[in-house]
């Protein structure tokens, strides 16, 4: 039987990570994947990530895969692809199909990375073609070219929900509502706000009644729900789609553990069944981790870094590498995964309710229900402020790892400080220049400039414009607030691409002065 | 091919293979060799790949990566092939799968 100094089950972010470290400490790796192409979920991801530079932010996703492969590939990491792992059995015994082939071998360490499957949720007509996962819109769209559907309602505010939303937007099909049963948004207000500044009305304590249609989806009916999840008679509404797209959690893909008879717990903030581990993704079976979102459901930041942990954690237990070593490779690890894991959407923080950001302002109640901050809201956040000339405004309201906008400005304008949670606040000892470095670092597309003085009587406006075509200069259209309505008229004045933006254009359009707080987007014909 | 995407904003043109001919239960269709049978079927217009052995219900693409077999058609004559993760090949023969046949109910 072939044998393994370490056998990786998955080669998504944190399977990639964990064997590129155990391979540069001398480890024998092989990497099993299902599918025809390594990278899992990374490759669809095509914006830009949080964090600070240790975690890779403000790089988008599928650059970091590619990173990340380039990365394995130097390590000398063997990956297989088109091999299932179907079996793991008593002393590390991996029984693998590749192809129509089934073959047994042995891992003297395993490190089981096999992410997460989308969950469900059942209604009348949930199984015509056209419901679908957001993770196959996500596959048709940014991998295959494809547009999932033209018209869209998108069930479900987390993150994943959110970030879906824009995508299909950006690719041009028509997002018609966001809907969610829990009463408030689920996943980062900076991205509701991106989806909700473009027009997507959002119904949260809402859910579908049915999807219309006999051979595919052709209708959906949605209703509000009380706070029993029973559906309020009187409240339902229609619209006309031909996709409805799922976007309501992820569940631990961990069969093989269980299988493995590594202990396992049920806990919900984890996501469902996952497996019992340490720190450093060791399982109740010695020899055997756990990495990535089949520990629990997180992200890909957070994944990579657990998985280069285990990777360090197996070449130590496998006298690779001694236990002093090893400590002093995690100690950089810990704290970029403890930097991630901060801030009001931290692990230990899921389903609180938390009415305050770190520095004592009550958050914006509209953001959380609505997907934008109210007018009445946006003025009590530091990066809020108002002078005369161009200015970055900085719409972060929530607590959130990630700090690229500090480190963006070349005249130290932004400060986030120590803590990378921190609302960023604007330095009135420096002066901006107008570069819009903020405003394309800025994962959550929240920063835009602002000038108020901008000629007589007007106001400029800098956006981040991500959609095609590409407005031109001296083009004429309406601004739209925060809550994607029409505030104004507006004309393109600048249109930024550089390099340096990585596909973040930036676009300025002037607008009456009264106006230079409340236009956030820029639509071409009046509607 | 109206569901193709000519240019993104991030990804800009989409990489594609080569431009193929395939057939859907005996009508001819293009599509791009090495992307999934799905991907091509979809660009094409075609939401109903199967109808269910008891209730005769219609499904189609559900979670595209392999997982949820809710894809499956007849392919070359071999029923319950994952339309979203094989990919397309030159001349391929793609029929509606009925129950796990290609005949209709």
């Amino acid at each position: 039987m072939k044998r393994y100094d370490l056998i990786v089950v998955g080669a998504g972010p944190s399977g990639l990570s964990a064997a590129i470290e155990a391979a540069k400490r001398g480890l024998g790796v092989v990497v099993f994947d299902e599918n025809e192409k390594p990278g899992g979920q990374l490759f669809k991801q095509i914006h830009k990530f949080f964090g600070s530079k240790e975690h890779k932010a403000k790089i988008r996703g599928f650059v970091i895969g590619e990173q990340l492969l380039k990365e394995a590939d130097e390590a000398g990491v063997e990956v297989v692809l088109n091999a299932t792992v179907i079996g793991l059995y008593q002393e590390k015994e991996v029984v693998v199909r590749i192809g129509e082939e089934i073959r047994r071998m042995k891992g003297d360490a395993i490190i089981i990375a096999t992410g997460a499957a989308e969950n469900m949720v059942t209604f009348e007509g949930w199984t015509l073609p056209g419901v679908i996962g957001a993770g196959a819109a996500q596959t048709m769209m940014n991998l295959h070219g494809v547009r999932p559907g033209k018209k869209i309602l998108m069930l479900g505010s987390g993150n994943v929900g959110l970030v879906v939303s824009f995508q299909l937007l950006q690719c041009g099909c028509e997002v018609v509502a966001l809907v969610d049963a829990a009463p408030k948004i689920g996943g980062y207000g900076v991205h509701a706000a991106k989806v909700a500044r473009t027009g997507v009305p959002f119904y949260l304590s809402h859910t579908i009644v049915k999807a219309e249609g006999d051979e595919c989806v052709t209708g959906v009916t949605i209703a509000e729900i009380d706070d029993k999840f029973q559906f309020i008679p009187g409240t339902e509404k229609h619209f006309d789609v031909d996709t409805i797209c799922l976007a309501v959690g992820l569940s631990p893909m961990s069969q093989l553990l269980k299988m493995a008879g590594c202990k396992m717990e049920d806990n919900p903030r984890r996501g469902g069944q996952a497996p019992i581990c340490d720190g450093y993704g060791r399982t109740s079976v010695d020899g055997i981790f756990a990495v990535g979102d089949v520990s629990g459901i997180e992200e890909a930041s957070s994944a990579m870094i657990e998985g280069r942990m285990a990777g360090i954690a197996a070449a130590e237990y496998l006298g690779y590498i001694g236990k002093e070593e090893m400590e002093e490779s995690l100690k950089s690890l810990d704290q970029a995964l403890d930097g991630l894991r901060q801030g009001m959407f931290a692990p230990k923080n899921r389903g609180k309710n938390i009415e305050k950001t770190e520095e004592g302002i009550p958050v914006s109640a509209s953001l959380l229900k609505r997907g934008f901050v109210a007018e009445d809201e946006i003025g009590r956040f530091p990066g809020v402020t108002r002078k005369s000339g161009v200015h970055p405004v900085m719409e972060c309201t929530q607590n959130i790892p990630c700090n690229p906008c500090q480190d963006a400005c070349p005249k130290n304008c932004i400060r986030i400080g120590e803590k990378i949670t921190s609302l960023p606040v604007v330095d009135e000892s420096a002066t901006c220049i107008g570069c819009g470095m903020c405003v394309a670092s800025c994962s959550g597309q929240a920063i835009f400039l602002v000038d108020e003085g901008y000629g007589e009587g007007c106001a400029s406006v800098t956006i981040p414009y991500e959609f095609l075509p590409l407005p031109e200069v001296g083009q004429k259209g309406v601004a739209l607030g925060r809550d994607g309505k029409e505030v104004c008229k507006a004309e393109v004045v600048s249109v930024k691409s550089i390099p340096a933006f990585d596909k973040t254009n930036l676009l300025t359009i002037k607008v009456p002065r009264e106006y230079g707080m409340k236009a956030r987007f820029f639509k071409k014909e009046v509607s | 091919m109206d569901a193709r995407i000519k240019e993104h904003p991030i990804l800009g043109e989409p990489k594609k293979g080569r431009l193929v001919k395939f057939t859907y239960n005996g009508t001819e269709v293009e599509g791009y060799e090495g992307e999934p049978i799905a991907a091509a079927l979809k660009a094409a217009g075609l939401m109903v790949h199967r109808y269910t052995k008891k209730g005769h219900k219609p499904r189609g693409i559900f979670c595209a990566i392999g997982r949820c077999t809710d894809c499956v058609m007849v392919v070359d004559g071999k029923p319950n092939i994952r339309t979203c993760v094989t990919p397309l090949a030159e001349g391929m023969k793609v029929q509606t799968q009925y129950g796990v046949s290609a005949e209709p109910l």
